[in-house]
């Protein structure tokens, strides 16, 4: 069967996208003060390390960024079983009264912001928490939403999207896969 | 395939490379979590593990306790003392018992060879060898792995040497079968009333004398004279075990290199080690019980979960 892939940004539209995100994030929370950006495993550190770069041009300011693998908050253990790489969970400063920004590639269930959550939780009390994602595909099973996004596109259930980044994929680009292709 | 280690976790020797490997870098990320404020990830919520201690060990139970508490599993310490098993219930009929009672997962120390086994073919649960008489002491085995990787990268051509008692020692049994596969070349040094018959099969070198273990070896795992069990004559005394096969600063100096220096505790300062090599800068003996509960909350992370067609579909359905 042919593969029915499309691209819905190339690299220059990531970047363009990056940079408009890093603008609304400083707009959200006021400047770079007490900022964090807390990627999510794998490619939402990444990303956070982009905006950390984008921020820096424009403020000289080099933002904390931390790092959360939210494997061990997963809600389908029992169902799925254990995944076999656990990433790093990196958080090294006290979190209490900071304004944390969660960084994902897709927004898609909503149950790994929801295992962010809890995992953030356990590291301290920011005063604020915010959910900046490249992509908003759609189809929530909770109530959650992101505050910054880059794109939004309605994407069926079943379909892929697929974050791919220079520094781990060898190329930027976001794509989209068609359910039934290979 | 329920894991990618299956049911149960009752050796070292049954394991391949792959999953001993998989073991030490899942135990990596878990190392971070007994390092924050609040030890606890919420993992095994819900689950029900029962640590069935048939000999005494404080040690090993307590860092079991620990990794389940901090993976937010239910934790029942059942001893032998104290309990029906005084009574002379089999081990069977406890675990059924405790099975009846809706158990995820059962520790295991017992002091038959073979006993944890004996168990995992006769229950559901989950069952980890927390050590099985002179057979297998596997979570052990990879926290001193973990400890040596920590410290060295990578195993492959490093030399342990394993010393001491070596007979009774289930610990060194895991050793030798976990650093092998995983690539390292591994010896035993001790008296030979205090080798196996058969030491020849393990694929290890000999070495007689402690002075030539030393040369030779980048880490020393010297193991806990079991003086419980010196009672059978396998050595004239325990000053003269010292003097022989005592691992003392005098002899580590004269070493090549820097040597390692494991000890799985409890130690007998002053006979299998002298306390200045104890506490000594290359000691990493206090890095193998940090370890162990990373290592023990990665065993009993990677065998929860259990429904394998569920776990197919939802991986394809993912993304």
């Amino acid at each position: 069967m042919p593969s029915r892939n499309s691209t819905l940004l190339d690299a220059r539209a990531v970047e363009r996208t990056l940079k408009r995100m890093a603008d609304e994030i400083l707009e959200l929370t006021g400047g770079t003060d007490d900022l964090v950006l807390v990627g999510i495993q794998r490619r939402g550190v990444q990303l956070a390390d982009r905006l950390i770069e984008v921020i820096a041009a424009s403020e000289t300011v080099r933002v904390p960024r931390g790092a959360l693998d939210i494997t061990l908050y997963r809600d389908d253990l029992q169902t799925v079983g254990p995944r076999p790489v656990v990433g790093r969970t990196d958080l090294p400063w006290e979190l209490d009264g900071r304004k944390v920004v969660i960084v994902d590639d897709v927004l898609y269930t909503g149950r790994t912001v929801r295992a962010a959550l809890d995992e953030l939780a356990d590291f301290g009390r920011p005063s604020r928490i915010a959910l900046a994602v490249l992509i908003d595909r759609g189809g929530r099973e909770l109530p959650i939403r992101a505050d910054i996004v880059g794109k939004t596109v309605q994407i069926a259930a079943g379909d892929r999207v697929d974050v791919l980044l220079e520094e781990v994929d060898g190329k930027t680009s976001v794509m989209v896969t068609e359910a039934g292709s290979a | 395939m329920t894991s990618a280690l299956g049911k149960d976790l009752l050796g070292l020797e049954a394991l391949s490379s792959e999953q001993i490997n998989l073991i030490l870098d899942t135990a990596e990320p878990f190392k971070e979590i007994s390092e924050r404020a609040i030890k606890k990830v919420p993992t095994l919520r819900g689950s029900t593990i029962v640590n069935l201690f048939f000999e005494n060990s404080t040690r090993t139970r307590i860092s079991f306790e620990f990794a389940e508490k901090r993976l937010s599993a239910d934790p029942v310490n059942v001893s032998s003392a104290g309990s029906s098993v005084s009574k002379g219930e089999t081990l069977v009929d406890t675990a059924r018992n405790l099975e009846a009672m809706r158990i995820d997962m059962v520790v295991i120390r017992h002091g038959s060879s073979g006993a944890a086994q004996f168990l995992a073919e006769r229950i559901e649960s989950n069952v980890i060898n927390a050590g099985d008489g002179m057979h297998e002491h596997p979570t052990q085995g990879l926290l001193d792995m973990l400890t040596l990787r920590d410290h060295f990268g990578d195993l492959q051509g490093k030399r342990v040497c394993i010393c001491g008692d070596v007979l009774h020692s289930r610990v060194a049994r895991s050793n030798i079968w976990g650093l092998r596969k995983v690539g390292a070349e591994v010896a035993v040094c001790g008296p030979r009333s205090l080798l196996p018959n058969a030491i020849d099969e393990f694929g290890v070198t000999v070495f007689d004398r402690i002075e030539d273990a030393i040369e030779w070896a980048d880490a020393l795992n010297i193991l806990r004279l079991q003086i419980e069990r010196m009672t059978g004559g396998y050595i004239p005394s325990l000053r003269e075990y010292n003097r022989v096969f005592g691992v003392t600063r005098e002899r580590l100096s004269r070493a090549p290199r820097d040597v390692l220096i494991l000890h799985p505790g409890p130690m007998n300062r002053g006979v299998e080690i002298d306390s200045d090599v104890a506490d000594g800068e290359h000691s990493v003996i206090l890095d193998q019980v940090t370890n162990g509960i990373a290592i023990r909350m990665a065993v009993l992370y990677l065998l929860a979960g259990r429904n394998p067609e569920l776990a197919e579909s939802a991986k394809a359905a993912a993304r």
